[in-house]
């Protein structure tokens, strides 16, 4: 009775506490700085509806029982090569595209990248689904490593592969794919500028939340499907779900592939709102700031919902986009936001893995 | 025969597969032996300490330490500190030593603790543990320094007084403190030491009412005497002033040892069986009988070996290597301290927790304070090395050199042979060559093949996760067929990588 706080606290989880209070404080901060909030609050929703869906992949790795997916590099290093290969065959400037429309061939273009990327992903996912289910128990180590190690293994080949486009390679005769690849010339922010509409200085970027919640909602509908619902039983009690005649193993390969493929699509949502896809290390700890995101959202290594993902993501992005320029407040050109970021996203990894009793842990 | 033949292969797979990798990359890279293996010699001496120091969480059953990045951080804020304050030569070396181990320590002890709460997730949570460590690493250099505690030292801080410089000098402070240290120097204090040890001994015993074994203790002080008073011979003075030892010295030496502790070993066997009687099979039963045809071929090796060095190809790497005398010392005092610590109640209860957590706790063992213990040490070790590390390099990258510690540590140990739950020092020093050998040569490798230095460390980044994460899906991937007593053969973790 003394702390009227203690209930909440439980509820939700000393670190979500901290974080949502730390997004408040930063947003006063924000607020005392005289900074533009709304400018501010638009950054937020721009990074909410880029990252979400790379968040979203947690879904259904975490409710097929295999964890938090370290690995979403897997899918990622697909979603990028269908990018590449879209740059590369010129879509967004196909004259005949071009001619209906400019913004039609940005989403040929777009599209197309992610039928690319997804196709390429669920070869990718299924492989690594395979290699899952025979490590079962010690998921999270494995998916972390051989992320790491696709990563180093495509580095390699961005060095290698056959791509000629001047947009790709770089200028003066260099060997190899170039580190950030401008998507100005393609796709880039296609989905953000479509439809999108200011009120004051709040910018609203409408196709890129509609693509956004449209993905959510797909995802959403799948897990309330019968394999959805029998996924996420394999997933919280695997021997429950043998006995119920659930085919455990096939559902784990079904929910590592369709992470895989959420990564795929994530990677590309992102890269087009950015405005440059990252090859080479760009993408080796995005698992990593995946997993915070639906971490702070309210997800345990168990457990995982899409409402999860849309706090989660919002939240962690938020003070991602508040931070900068408050710390630059503090202390200019300073990277205390990329320190905080360090903190914050680790720190609720490793809260998540001393709240995970048992784990893989086989005596 | 041919059986047995074939699980030997089979067992070393990942060590037969590295050595391939490493003579391939060799002779790619067109370089001469004379090139690579001085290179070699100064990497072994920087980095082997710090994967000695992963030996015993493994044996503990805590997996591959990812926290000994925690141990480098320590080290590197000793360092810092020490350099801020002044110290220089073996003396600084020695204070940050003295002032790394106990930051060290406390580091251990909070990462055994967060251990504790995530039993069967150690290795990724020491993965993300050394990231967090990272962000408050960063916190403390960038800020805390200069902007809560005031330091005033413009050739260490940046130029608006907060935050630590990228990089740090060490040629006048702490540079080669350890490997420049003269053999003379180093006969001299062990020479004292023993001395201290026999006559703390003699007294323990004295005080305790033990039966002290006079014999012995002089004999062992006479030896120590005899080869202290070698040293004031000239030529042997001479050949000890200097402190780094050629390779083919120590070759020598080493087969020069190898023969002399063979023949102790034989007059020893033969004076125990002259006294034996009834004593002899108490004796026997503690010392291993003397082992003819082992000596023989240790023998024969030694001599084989010796023999080497006279091929002229050899001779030629063989002259231009040095060896940093104290710096190996060191490397071998732990590989000994691991072994001996293995002896011991302490390391005994390691491996029992490692085997079995309830096994140990029903044994009446304190799972988790051996546990911490073992997380101490080895945190204590890996900051040791990275200082060693350091001392060696001569610049401190503030921000960067410790972030690729556990990372090539790990993958080194692996290379060896060395799995999650098996790690000997053998494997570790094994391991160190092999990796660093690809390490080096890489580059130069794929110069040659592709035109391009940077596909060579690519690969060789490549090599070091790649050899991680097929440790890792081996490891997973054996337990349950342990459990259903299958031979699935477990190394499609590399094909499905490469997809």
């Amino acid at each position: 009775m003394r702390n009227p706080l203690k209930p909440l606290v439980d509820k939700f989880g000393l670190p979500r506490v901290i974080i949502v209070s730390f997004f408040l404080l930063l947003v006063v901060a924000a607020g005392g700085f005289q900074m533009n909030l709304m400018q501010l609050l638009s950054d937020c929703v721009r990074r909410w509806g880029m990252f979400g869906i790379l968040a979203l992949a947690m879904v259904p790795a975490v409710q097929c029982g295999i964890g938090l997916n370290f690995g979403i590099s897997m899918g990622i290093v697909g979603g990028l090569l269908g990018g590449l290969i879209v740059i590369q065959l010129n879509v967004a400037q196909n004259p005949s595209l071009v001619a209906i429309s400019p913004l039609l061939a940005a989403w040929v273009a777009v599209l197309l990248a992610i039928l690319i990327g997804v196709v390429l992903a669920i070869g990718i996912g299924y492989l690594y689904g395979q290699l899952l289910n025979r490590v079962k128990g010690s998921e999270m180590t494995v998916t972390t490593y051989v992320g790491f190690s696709i990563i180093a293994f495509m580095n390699i080949l961005w060095m290698l592969l056959p791509f000629s486009n001047g947009e790709l390679i770089w200028p003066n005769a260099g060997k190899g794919l170039r580190n950030t690849i401008s998507l100005a010339a393609s796709f880039s922010g296609v989905m953000n500028n479509t439809l999108a509409f200011k009120i004051g200085a709040l910018t609203v970027p409408t196709g890129l939340l509609l693509f956004f919640f449209l993905i959510c909602f797909l995802i959403w509908l799948f897990m309330r499907s019968k394999t959805g619902i029998a996924m996420s039983a394999a997933g919280a009690n695997p021997m429950f779900a043998k006995a119920a005649g659930i085919n455990v193993n096939k559902m784990r390969l079904i929910g590592t592939t369709l992470s895989t493929v959420l990564a795929a699509v994530g990677i590309l949502v992102y890269a087009q709102g950015f405005g440059f896809m990252q090859l080479y290390n760009g993408p080796m700890m995005m698992g990593f700031t995946s997993v915070a995101a639906v971490l702070i959202g309210g997800a345990s290594p168990k457990r995982a919902s899409i409402t999860h993902v849309l706090i989660g993501t919002f939240l962690f992005q938020g003070i991602l986009a508040l931070g900068l320029p408050v710390a630059n407040q503090f202390i200019p050109e300073s990277n205390l936001s990329e320190v905080m970021r360090l903190i914050i996203s680790n720190g609720i990894i490793i809260y998540a893995l001393t709240q995970a009793k048992g784990g893989d842990s086989r005596e | 025969m041919n059986k047995k033949l074939r699980d030997v292969l089979f067992q070393n797979k990942v060590v037969i597969l590295f050595i391939f990798l490493c003579v391939g990359a060799t002779i790619a890279s067109k370089q001469p032996l004379t090139f690579v293996i001085p290179e070699l010699f100064t990497r072994i001496a920087r980095n082997s300490f710090i994967v000695l120091a992963l030996i015993i969480p493994v044996i503990a059953g805590m997996g591959l330490n990812f926290g000994i990045v925690i141990g480098a951080m320590a080290a590197q804020i000793a360092i810092f500190l020490t350099t801020y304050w002044g110290f220089t030569g073996i003396g600084g070396f020695m204070a940050t030593v003295a002032l790394a181990t106990p930051i060290s320590i406390f580091f251990g002890f909070l990462v055994g603790k967060l251990f504790n709460q995530m039993k069967g997730n150690e290795m990724i949570g020491g993965l993300v543990l050394g990231y967090f460590a990272e962000g408050i690493y960063q916190l403390i250099f960038l800020f805390i320094f200069g902007g809560v505690i005031a330091l005033n030292n413009p050739t260490l801080m940046i130029a608006t007084g907060v935050g630590v410089k990228n990089t740090i000098d060490l040629k006048d402070t702490v540079k080669y403190a350890l490997d420049t240290v003269p053999m003379l120097t180093i006969i001299e204090i062990g020479f004292y030491l023993v001395l201290i040890g026999l006559v703390c001994s003699t007294i323990f015993k004295l005080a305790k009412k033990q039966t002290v074994d006079w014999k012995k203790t002089i004999l062992s002080a006479a030896a120590a005497l005899v080869v202290y008073g070698l040293t004031y011979i000239g030529p042997v003075e001479q050949f000890l002033a200097k402190d780094r030892l050629m390779l083919l010295s120590a070759i020598e030496l080493g087969c020069l040892a190898t023969v002399i502790w063979q023949a102790l070993k034989f007059v020893r066997s033969k004076l125990s069986a002259g006294n034996a009687g009834a004593l002899d099979a108490a004796v026997g039963a503690v010392r291993k009988p003397f082992n003819g045809k082992r000596a023989l071929v240790n023998l024969g090796l030694a001599a084989v070996i010796y023999g080497l060095t006279y091929v002229p190809a050899l001779y030629k790497v063989l002259i231009v290597v040095q060896l940093p005398v104290m710096t190996y010392l060191c490397i071998g005092a732990l590989c000994c301290f691991n072994n001996i610590l293995m002896k011991t109640r302490l390391g005994q209860n390691m491996r029992t927790v490692g085997q079995s957590r309830t096994v140990a706790n029903a044994a009446g063992i304190n799972v988790d304070k051996t546990r911490i213990i073992a997380m101490i040490f080895s945190t204590v070790l890996a900051s040791w090395g990275q200082l060693i590390f350091l001392q060696n390099v001569g610049t401190l990258s503030t921000y960067g050199a410790h972030t690729q510690v556990g990372q090539f540590a790990i993958a080194a140990l692996l290379v060896g042979g060395a799995s999650v739950q098996k790690a000997t020092n053998k494997q570790a020093l094994l391991g160190i060559v092999l990796f660093h050998t690809l390490f080096i040569v890489s580059p130069l490798a794929g110069k040659e093949l592709f035109g391009d230095p940077v596909i060579g460390e690519y690969f060789r980044v490549f090599v070091s996760y790649g050899v991680i994460a097929m440790a890792l899906a081996m490891h997973a991937w054996k337990r349950p067929v342990k459990e259903k007593v299958e031979t699935e053969k477990p190394d499609d973790g590399k094909k499905v990588e490469a997809a």
